[in-house]
C-alpha cells in the first residue's frame, strides 16, 4: 500500500485505530451470536428445568449501541431511585470527584507550599506522608462512614484523602526544588514573601504542582466507581452495581464505556493546563 | 582618599572544618578595597580565590564570616535594588517572556508607576541593548545566550541601581558576540553616574572596560594583593586602545600576575599588614615624555 504510507503519521495511526476497532468489535459480536445459536431443541427435562428462559449473557456491541443510544438520547430522566438517567449518574459522581477533590487541593497545595518551604517542615512530616500515602482510600471508609454519620460526606472525604498524596508530595517537592537563582532574583528585587510565591516560585513549580494535580484527578476517577458501589444511592459506580444486581449486562458495559469517557475527558483538562504553565529553561 | 562611595573592610570568609577537627577553611581574610562613584573596576583572580562570594555579599546574597562592607555610610545587609546583579547563567525567569523579565524589575523598583510607564522605561532599556522588533516577546528558551545576557543587562541597568555587580557575565558567550555586548555595556554605563564591579577571567576585557584591575592571589587566606589603574582614556575604541602605550605594560604586568605571582605572593606570610591593595600605576605617557623622538626626527628631516 504506498498510498498508505505517504499519509501523515497522524492519519495513518487513526486509520489502524479504526481498523483495530472494527475488528475486535467484530470478534466480540461473532463469537456471542455464534453461542447463543447452539443451543437447538431442548428437551423435555430441560424446559421442565426452566431452559426455555431467556438466559443471561454478555450482549453483543449491538446491543450495547443501542442501549447507549437510548440512554444517550435522554441522559437526564429520574424515575425514582432504581431508575436514573446515565447524566444523573455521572453528574453525582463529578460532583463528588471535584468536591473532594478540590478541597484536597485547597489544602494540598498551601501545605505542600509551606513543607516545601521549610527543609524543617519537610522532614517533620515525610513519615506521616509516607505511611498514610499507601492506605487504600476505600480502608477510610468503615471510619468515615461512623465519624461523619452521612455516606454521601464519606465518599467525598474518600476521595479527599485519596486525592490529597499525590498534589501534596508533589506540591512540597516543585517548590522545595525551584532553582536558587530564581529565588535570588527576586531576593535582590526586594520582593516581599507573598510576592515572592506568587511571582516566582508558584510559577516556577506550577509544572510540577500540575502533575501532581493530574495524577490525584485520575486516582480521584477510580476511587469513586468503588466508593459508590460501598456507599450506594447514586452515582456512577452504583449504577454499575445495581445494573450487575439487575443482570443487565448491557448497561455494565455501557457504564464502563462511560466511566472511561469521563476519565479521559478529566485528564485531557488538566493535560491542557500542563501545557499552559510548562516552560522551557 | 575620601572615604570612598563603596568600602569593603576586613572582609573573611571561612567554612568550618569538616568534622570538626583541624583548622577552618579560610577562602580569603582581610579583604580591603575601596571604589568611588562611577568607577568601574575589574577584579581577576583564579577559580577559588572567592571572587564570587565577594560578589554575593556585596549583593546582600551571602554573608561575610568577617568584616563589613559600606556604601554610602550605611552597611550592606540583605540585598536591595541599590545594587543590580547581572549573573553568568543570566538569571531570567524562563515562563515569562523577555520584556516580562524586565518589566518585572521595573515594577519591583517603581511601585507607584502606571503599566505605560514601566513598559516605556523598560522598552528604553531593551532597545539600548538591541532586543526590539519581536525578539522582545519571546521566551528565554527561544533566545540565544548572547540575546540572554542582553535582557539580563537591561534588567539590571533598567533598576538604575547605584551599583552594579556583573557576575562572569560573558563567560558563556563566544568572542564576536562578548565583544558587541561589552560594547553595549559600555554605552549604557557611560550614559550614568553608576559603579559597576565586575568579575571577570579575560585580562582584555578587564582591560578595555575598566578603570581599575582589583588582583587576587589564589586561595585559601586569599586577598586583594593589588589594584592596577588602567589609565586609558575613554572613550576607548577596540581597535585603539591596543596602540595605547599603557596597554602592553598593564596586559603584561596581569598576565604575569596572573602567571606567576598569584601563586607566589598566595597566603597569609605575604599579607602587608595593613591589609590594603597596594596601587599599581603606569604613569600617563603624555605627561612622562618631554616629547616624542618620533616628532623630533621629523623636524631634522624636514
Amino acid at each position: 500500500m504506498p498510498a498508505f504510507k505517504t499519509l501523515p503519521l497522524k492519519i495513518q495511526a487513526m486509520m489502524v485505530s479504526i481498523l483495530i476497532l472494527i475488528a475486535a468489535l467484530g470478534v466480540w459480536e461473532l463469537s456471542i451470536t455464534a453461542n447463543s445459536g447452539s443451543s437447538g431443541e431442548l428437551t423435555e427435562y430441560e424446559r421442565l428445568t426452566g431452559g426455555g428462559a431467556p438466559k443471561a449473557g454478555v450482549p453483543p456491541p449491538s446491543k450495547v449501541f443501542v442501549k447507549a443510544w437510548e440512554q444517550l438520547s435522554n441522559p437526564f430522566y429520574d424515575a425514582g431511585p432504581n431508575d436514573k438517567g446515565i447524566g444523573i449518574q455521572l453528574g453525582y459522581s463529578i460532583y463528588r470527584v471535584l468536591t473532594g477533590y478540590f478541597l484536597a487541593a485547597a489544602i494540598a497545595i498551601p501545605l505542600g507550599f509551606l513543607i516545601g518551604m521549610s527543609p524543617l517542615m519537610y522532614k517533620a512530616l515525610d513519615p506521616f506522608i509516607q505511611i498514610l500515602k499507601p492506605i487504600s482510600p476505600l480502608a477510610w471508609m468503615p471510619l468515615a462512614l461512623f465519624v461523619i454519620q452521612d455516606s454521601q460526606a464519606s465518599a467525598i472525604f474518600v476521595i479527599f484523602i485519596c486525592s490529597i498524596w499525590p498534589m501534596l508530595i508533589n506540591t512540597a517537592f516543585g517548590v522545595a526544588g525551584v532553582r536558587k537563582d530564581w529565588v535570588n532574583v527576586a531576593r535582590t528585587h526586594e520582593l516581599s514573601p507573598i510576592k515572592t510565591a506568587f511571582l516566582v516560585i508558584l510559577p516556577a513549580a506550577a509544572p510540577t504542582i500540575l502533575t501532581g494535580m493530574r495524577i490525584s484527578i485520575g486516582i480521584a476517577w477510580l476511587v469513586i466507581v468503588a466508593a459508590e458501589m460501598l456507599v450506594g444511592g447514586t452515582g456512577i459506580g452504583y449504577y454499575v452495581w445495581n445494573e450487575w444486581n439487575n443482570l443487565d449486562l448491557t448497561s455494565v458495559i455501557f457504564s464502563i464505556l462511560m466511566i472511561g469517557l469521563v476519565g479521559m475527558a478529566l485528564d485531557a483538562v488538566f493535560a491542557f493546563a500542563q501545557r499552559a504553565v510548562a516552560f522551557n529553561e | 582618599m575620601s572615604n570612598g562611595f563603596l568600602s569593603i573592610e576586613a572582609l573573611a570568609k571561612r567554612f568550618p572544618a569538616q568534622n570538626g577537627e583541624g583548622e577552618p577553611l579560610t577562602v580569603f581574610e582581610n579583604v580591603n578595597f575601596r571604589i568611588e562613584r562611577g568607577e568601574f573596576v575589574c577584579i581577576v583572580g583564579h577559580s577559588g580565590c572567592g571572587k564570587s562570594t565577594i560578589m554575593n555579599v556585596l549583593a546582600g546574597l551571602d554573608e561575610a564570616t568577617e568584616g563589613v562592607v559600606i556604601m554610602n555610610g550605611k552597611e550592606v545587609k540583605g540585598p536591595s535594588l541599590d545594587r543590580g546583579v547581572v549573573f553568568q547563567n543570566y538569571s531570567l525567569l524562563p515562563w515569562l517572556s523577555a520584556l516580562r523579565n524586565v518589566t518585572f524589575a521595573v515594577e519591583a523598583r517603581n511601585r507607584a508607576w502606571t503599566k505605560e510607564q514601566v513598559r516605556a522605561h523598560s522598552y528604553k532599556y531593551l532597545e539600548l541593548v538591541g532586543l526590539t522588533g519581536g525578539a522582545e516577546h519571546r521566551k528565554p528558551a527561544q533566545l540565544s545566550g548572547g540575546m540572554r545576557q542582553r535582557v539580563s543587562i537591561a534588567r539590571a541597568f533598567a533598576i538604575q541601581p547605584e551599583l552594579l555587580l556583573l557576575d562572569e557575565p560573558f563567560g558563556a558567550l563566544d568572542a564576536l558576540t562578548r565583544g558587541t555586548i561589552q560594547d553595549e555595556l559600555l554605552k549604557i554605563w557611560q550614559g550614568t553616574d553608576q559603579t559597576v564591579f565586575m568579575i571577570t577571567h579575560d585580562v582584555d576585557e578587564a582591560i578595555y572596560l575598566a578603570d581599575r584591575v582589583l588582583l587576587m592571589t589564589n586561595g585559601p587566606y586569599a586577598r586583594v594583593a593589588e589594584s592596577v589603574e588602567v589609565g586609558i582614556p575613554r572613550p576607548r575604541a577596540r581597535d585603539e586602545i591596543v596602540e595605547h602605550p599603557n596597554y602592553y605594560k598593564v596586559r603584561n604586568h596581569l598576565v604575569h600576575f596572573l602567571a606567576r605571582r598569584s601563586k607566589e605572593m598566595a597566603g597569609r606570610e605575604h599579607a602587608t599588614p595593613t591589609g590594603r591593595p597596594e596601587t599599581v600605576s603606569f604613569d600617563d605617557p603624555e605627561k612622562e615624555r618631554p616629547a616624542p623622538p618620533q616628532a623630533a626626527l621629523y623636524a631634522i628631516t624636514r
